[in-house]
């Protein structure tokens, strides 16, 4: 059966802040144990970049677009120029490539 | 509201303007289905309350056909189960002294861009600058996605999707200076990141849900890295 859309919000919304406010709250000891800040450590990277990859390449409307988007990106980041430079420059090159192969 | 408040808001501008973008086309795609009960009003009202990009563009399939509320229940768990791992990883850069009902309040905006910027900045991260950090990109996920909805015809393809790369820009500028730094974090990097394609094009393995299969790469990738590579104390009291 079919729930009306509000009761579907109202599981989604609980279920998500739940996934999120519990570790900031109820787990809010802080952890002493090598090996799990260690593992804490690694997650924003490993993260981060199992959402990247290969993803990325899928998320305009050709993946040439996106390896050139993604590329400059990658260049920018590795010397460390900042967050909106970065993402900026993406965009602009996927753009800038999409237009190219929309003309020929 | 003091210094910090302004300094997260200064921080959270690009993420504001993807996150535009990028609920724009949730707006697009829930004006699609009316008669599900998409509207303006709760297509903005999903956005304002749940703030997942993967999580919400699922929820619109899985409304369509009809899902039970458990079904709902558990695949937003699974897409969303690494916000969990983010809020582990986070709360080691809270001050300890942090009070629950602040604590209660930034969990509610803990993207995965937001918890990127957070752990890439100074720590411990004040409440004020959290906040700060929070407050525009729900705001712009919000009107986004009413706008989308309302409009979706008025920005042209080619600039949406372009800006669609920008939120993955955004989380490359955050990993790729640190993998150059630090050879450990270089390594676990890599094996996330082969674990994630292994996952994608292995036929079978592939019917693994996009969100859980980030949390098998996390999980794995940073715990060959505590075992292989585990941190010393000071460099964890950046």
């Amino acid at each position: 059966m079919r729930y009306n859309i509000y009761i579907y919000i109202l599981v989604m919304a609980v279920v998500t802040y739940l996934i999120r406010a519990l570790p900031l709250t109820v787990f809010n000891k802080k952890i002493k144990n090598k090996y799990i800040l260690s593992f804490l450590h690694y997650v924003p990277y490993t993260c981060l970049s199992a959402m990247i990859l290969p993803a990325i390449f899928y998320s305009t409307s050709s993946i040439i677009s996106a390896v050139a988007g993604f590329s400059v990106a990658v260049i920018l980041g590795y010397f460390k120029k900042g967050l909106v430079t970065v993402a900026v420059s993406a965009s602009i090159a996927v753009f800038a490539v999409e237009m190219i192969m929309h003309i020929y | 509201m003091n210094k910090s408040f302004f300094k997260g808001l200064r921080h959270s501008l690009p993420i504001a303007i993807g996150y535009f973008a990028v609920s724009f086309s949730f707006g697009i795609l829930t004006a699609k289905y009316l008669k599900f009960g998409f509207s303006a009003v709760s297509s903005g009202i999903l956005s304002l309350t749940n703030v997942t990009s993967a999580g919400q563009f699922a929820a619109v399939t899985a409304i369509a056909g009809g899902a039970g509320l458990v079904e709902m229940a558990i695949l937003q768990f699974i897409i969303n189960l690494r916000y969990a791992l983010m809020g582990f990883s986070l709360n080691q850069k809270l001050p300890e002294n942090m009070s629950l009902f602040q604590r209660s309040v930034i969990a509610f905006g803990n993207t995965d861009e937001i918890f990127a910027v957070a752990i890439s900045g100074k720590y411990p991260l004040s409440f004020q600058y959290m906040l700060g950090l929070e407050v525009l990109p729900v705001f712009t996920w919000t009107a986004g996605t009413v706008v989308g909805f309302l409009a979706g015809e008025i920005l042209p393809k080619s600039v949406s999707t372009a800006l669609g790369i920008a939120l993955y820009g955004m989380l490359i500028s955050i990993v790729t200076p640190v993998a150059r730094k630090e050879k450990s974090v270089r390594t676990v990097v890599l094996i996330s990141v082969m674990l994630s394609c292994l996952l994608f094009y292995t036929p079978f393995l592939n019917k693994i849900n996009s969100g859980f299969a980030v949390v098998i790469c996390t999980v794995i990738s940073s715990a060959v890295g505590a075992v292989f590579f585990p941190v010393k104390e000071e460099e964890n009291e950046v």
